[in-house]
């Protein structure tokens, strides 16, 4: 709710935006923040899925391949301005190559990232434009993202869990 | 994927054949947008050595590499210097020295694109080997029979025509029969194997019985050129008792689809009205062969030997 304020305070168009969640983790948090702006804005803003898989700069380096995720543009993006939303943001590769993927859709007024949570340990200069919440974690832990009643909605809890625990 | 090479439907297992299905899904999105191009081949090589001519199939990798950005180099050696075999791999090691991220084959004898991938570092695509396998053009079947009737398993589909000489005919067979696809061949019987049985389909030698209850109906090309007189009288005949048209398909189920990998002998083993009917799903299954290619792409190049000999036991 707080970052739907955020993005109508920094767009004076909101009718303009156009949501683009990266999967998995962002596609609930786009369409919860779809429904914040239009209770914020009264404007019903698009919301597109985006997988960023094809365009991972380490698909060649690792063996087998990753699988790959829905992606699904409802909405040119020319002269828009996008934001992604991403659930957990840490290295920024993910960001960059969602960056990448947007360009070949077409040529967005403004490109805008929502992250619910940073990690830190940022390997490319990305910034994010609404932060849910720091989460300052030591490599090697993981982040989950868990709503109440096992229904993923706000408030969201955030787990730290040691990596090779199974979700 | 278990196996660093495709080289057959046979070496196949479900999940691997639902791992390119679903992928191949997602590659048909790319193939819709403006842009059709994706970075993730950026870099690669893919070499399409066509020993055998083939405008289709060649042209369809030929799409499918550059997709995903792959520089795509075509090499369609003279027919001449196939005589001998060990010219083959001569050239198949000439090829190797040039670093290919991976070798599509297609040659008119069975085993050749096996042969080509035991000296490559690449993992080689079987793009048709004589009459034994044709991996991609079943996927591709596959994947248009899933888009249509949201399933495979438990589906009826006939295959009719050559199918003692048709490597589509076979890769069909085991990969259909894998997904658990009721086959059924129909055929003269100069044209079914003897042994077809033991593949798990049922051979026919009447086009109605075969067809009864038939959710798929696949015709499989006549090389009317090469066969008459040896394996059937005429053509005329042929399509007269083999021949599909509206009338025929009635025999199947009302919502049956009609398929053939191409190109068509219009009036032979389609009549004119079928082919362009609404039944048909002909040009879907040529959309349906990039993505198809795309996924198969995606999922075998640049998995040279050293990394993937860990995965995989081979001779």
């Amino acid at each position: 709710m707080r970052i739907a304020h955020e993005i109508v305070e920094r767009n004076e168009e909101p009718e303009s935006l156009f949501l683009v969640a990266i999967p998995n983790g962002g596609v609930p948090l786009a369409r919860i923040l779809a429904a914040n702006l239009r209770d914020v804005a009264d404007v019903d803003v698009a919301v597109g899925v985006l997988d960023t898989t094809l365009y991972r700069d380490d698909l060649m380096i690792s063996g087998e391949r990753p699988a790959l995720r829905h992606t699904e543009m409802p909405s040119a993006v020319d002269d828009r301005c996008v934001v992604l939303v991403d659930d957990v943001v840490k290295t920024g590769r993910t960001i960059r190559a969602a960056m990448d993927a947007l360009m070949d859709f077409g040529r967005p007024r403004a490109v805008q990232v929502v992250g619910l949570i940073d990690r830190g340990h940022r390997e490319l200069p990305i910034k994010l434009d609404y932060v849910g919440k720091n989460v300052p974690t030591r490599t090697g832990e993981n982040v989950r993202l868990c709503g109440a009643n096992g229904v993923l909605e706000p408030p969201f809890e955030v787990v730290l869990v040691a990596e090779g625990v199974a979700a | 994927m278990k196996h660093r090479d495709l080289l057959g439907m046979e070496d196949l297992e479900r999940a691997d054949i639902e791992r390119i299905l679903e992928t191949a899904n997602h590659m048909r999105e790319v193939g819709e947008r403006d842009v059709k191009k994706v970075p993730t081949l950026r870099g690669r090589t893919v070499v399409n050595l066509f020993f055998e001519a083939s405008t289709r199939t060649r042209a369809s990798f030929e799409i499918a590499g550059k997709r995903l950005s792959a520089d795509v180099v075509n090499f369609s050696p003279s027919s001449s210097s196939l005589k001998k075999s060990e010219s083959i791999l001569d050239t198949a090691r000439t090829l190797d020295a040039m670093d290919p991220d991976c070798v599509i084959v297609r040659h008119s004898v069975a085993g050749v694109p096996k042969c080509i991938a035991d000296v490559l570092s690449a993992p080689v695509i079987n793009a048709g080997d004589g009459a034994h396998e044709h991996p991609t053009q079943a996927l591709l079947d596959m994947l248009t029979v899933q888009q249509e009737k949201g399933r495979i398993d438990g589906l009826t589909v006939t295959i009719v025509g050559d199918i003692a000489h048709s490597r589509v005919a076979r890769s069909n067979i085991y990969g259909f029969r894998r997904m658990g696809a009721e086959v059924r061949v129909a055929a003269p019987p100069t044209m079914i194997p003897a042994d077809v049985e033991t593949l798990g389909v049922k051979a026919y030698t009447s086009l109605r019985e075969a067809l009864e209850g038939a959710d798929v109906v696949m015709a499989l090309r006549i090389q009317n050129e090469r066969l008459v007189g040896s394996w059937f009288p005429s053509v005329r005949e042929y399509s007269a008792t083999f021949g599909l048209d509206r009338a025929r398909l009635r025999f199947a189920k009302d919502d049956a689809i009609v398929m053939h990998p191409g190109p068509v002998n219009r009036g032979v083993e389609l009549s004119h009205e079928l082919t362009d009917d609404r039944s048909s799903v002909i040009l879907d299954q040529v959309r349906n062969g990039v993505a198809i290619r795309m996924a198969v792409l995606y999922l075998f190049a640049g998995r040279q030997r050293g990394r993937a000999a860990a995965e995989e036991t081979r001779p």
